[in-house]
């Protein structure tokens, strides 16, 4: 399955949902694209929805760390929402699991972010 | 399993990798493996795969990827192989120091050592063959990583 993305906008905060498999190819370039797209329209405070992301491989894992930091060299915040287990211990074993703000509740994740 | 032991001679393609995992993934459920274990030998093999086609082959057409499955009395034994100028693995950073972690790359080896009991890296001029073993009746005494 490949990976699809949606935005909406909560209190400033643009969510992006995504489903399916952020893998080599098509699943990294949706996420690159999508998270591009938002900074270039000045969306810097981005809030990944990963509820529904059933695999991440380790180009997955790059490209979300591609977008943490691209985000953070525009002044931006990108925060990780409702992880998987699959990806919380992906993100444990590979150390990242403290690099990224990670929630767990959507209303309170919105309200973490610098206004 | 239908057979002891099984090869598969591949183009180097991104459809080689999704295709690897996907064969990684049948041959673990037959050996009996969890679905935690069968993702964990199927995301070994995909980044076995990943390095195989993208950096040992670099998509080069007229190389292929060959990946074997053999069951033994104790083990899934995966053997993967490419024909590039061969993986020094020593030279490649540790992805879990500080300095390293906000790399967008090289963890695919650290996921293969994470999820299998064996691993043992196998460079030559010709390519590398990157050989994994899986426990059947998992043994952390048994466990143990090669690099050579």
């Amino acid at each position: 399955m490949s990976m699809k993305s949606s935005t909406r906008q909560v209190d400033g905060v643009t969510i992006v949902d995504l489903s399916g498999r952020i893998t080599l190819g098509e699943g990294s370039v949706v996420l690159r694209e999508t998270v591009r797209d938002l900074i270039s329209k000045g969306q810097k405070k981005i809030l990944l929805n990963l509820a529904d992301v059933n695999y991440i491989d380790s180009s997955g894992i790059g490209e979300l760390v591609s977008a943490f930091t691209t985000c953070k060299n525009q002044s931006g915040e990108l925060k990780l929402l409702n992880l998987t287990k699959k990806v919380h211990d992906l993100l444990q074993i590979t150390k990242l699991y403290t690099v990224f703000d990670v929630k767990d509740d959507e209303a309170a994740a919105v309200k973490s972010f610098d206004k | 399993m239908a057979a002891d032991r099984v090869s598969y001679t591949l183009d180097s393609t991104l459809e080689t990798v999704n295709n690897a995992e996907e064969t990684a993934g049948r041959m673990a459920a037959e050996a009996g493996f969890d679905d935690e274990e069968i993702m964990k030998i199927s995301m070994a093999v995909r980044e076995a795969a990943v390095n195989a086609v993208l950096h040992g082959n670099a998509y080069d057409p007229s190389k292929k990827v060959t990946l074997a499955f053999e069951r033994t009395a104790h083990d899934l034994v995966i053997v993967i192989r490419d024909q590039g100028k061969g993986l020094d693995a020593s030279r490649i950073p540790d992805p879990l120091a500080p300095d390293n972690l906000l790399k967008t790359s090289g963890r695919g080896i650290f996921l293969i050592r994470s999820f299998m009991d064996v691993v043992e890296i196998h460079p030559s001029k010709t390519g590398t063959e990157l050989r994994m073993i899986k426990h059947v009746h998992g043994n952390p005494a048994d466990s143990k990583e090669a690099l050579q």
